[in-house]
């Protein structure tokens, strides 16, 4: 696979703990790069870098309002992730609560009369 | 039964995955559970199957391979070795996919104990971030089946 596809997908983009900062941000409501300036503490260039990649997976939108040019969250961009972290967390939710069946008996089994390991 | 609640998944790099999770139970039980074949057979494959087979051969350069019938008929298998074994309190592991055997992911078990009760964490790390990005859309097909009703609460749960 080409390195190119580096912030390709909803997934890289998010990869960055900046830019889920940027996102953390955006999801209290709609900013103007000044605000995410002062927020996170980082140069203006940096933070502008970071939104060119959340705008290229569909992750922020942008519109202009007079002189400025605010940003906000498109949710539906992040949903690829939404999904697999959801899924993926409710078939280890699954696994765990049969472990949480073999760790209640193993428990008994300790608390028994001590002498009854098979 | 106690419920100790669910597992909370996240991606705290670009290749790795960290899965945490409590249980109410002492950590020299859960590395029981998580090392004996007949027990580990109870739990692994959670609700998407029966585990075939588990072979573990516990000790540092041994190596592990469960197998299990998913419930669409299909046989999936894993296997990896074990790097570095601290009993009741951590292990590391390799990890392949025998459907993607070039994706070799190391897997960082901790045990941590407090009051009886266990703090699991699973630090999967990919060798890149295009295995991570793999595994991901391996996993993410039953998600993208799913309906569109939860679109609102995906900021929500990335805070």
């Amino acid at each position: 696979m080409a390195r190119a596809a580096t912030t390709a997908d909803a997934f890289n983009a998010v990869a960055e703990p900046r830019r889920r900062q940027i996102l953390d941000v955006l999801a209290g409501g709609e900013r103007p790069v000044n605000d995410l300036v002062r927020l996170l503490g980082i140069a203006q260039p940096q933070v502008s870098k970071h939104l060119r990649v959340l705008r290229e997976v569909g992750a922020v939108d942008v519109r202009v309002e007079g002189r400025q040019r605010l940003y906000r969250l498109n949710g539906q961009a992040l949903k690829p992730i939404h999904d697999w972290v959801k899924n993926y967390e409710r078939s280890w939710s699954e696994r765990f609560e049969r472990l949480d069946v073999v760790l209640e008996d193993l428990k008994q089994k300790e608390q028994g009369d001590g002498f009854d390991d098979e | 039964m106690t419920s100790s609640g669910k597992a909370t998944v996240t991606l705290p790099a670009e290749d790795q995955i960290l899965i945490t999770r409590e249980f109410d139970a002492p950590k020299h039980l859960v590395y029981k559970a998580w090392t004996t074949p007949d027990l580990v057979k109870q739990w692994w494959s959670g609700e998407r199957g029966e585990v075939t087979l588990v072979e573990i051969d516990l000790r540092v350069g041994g190596s592990w391979r469960y197998v299990m019938v998913a419930d669409g008929g299909f046989e999936v298998g894993f296997h990896g070795e074990y790097r570095e074994l601290v009993p009741d309190e951590r292990i590391v592991s390799t990890e392949v996919y025998e459907g993607m055997p070039d994706g070799e992911a190391v897997n960082t078990l901790t045990l941590t104990e407090t009051d009886g009760r266990t703090t699991l964490e699973v630090l999967v790390q990919h060798s890149c971030k295009e295995h991570r990005d793999a595994h991901i859309d391996s996993g993410m097909e039953g998600g993208m089946q799913e309906a569109m009703d939860r679109l609102e609460r995906v900021a929500i749960s990335l805070r």
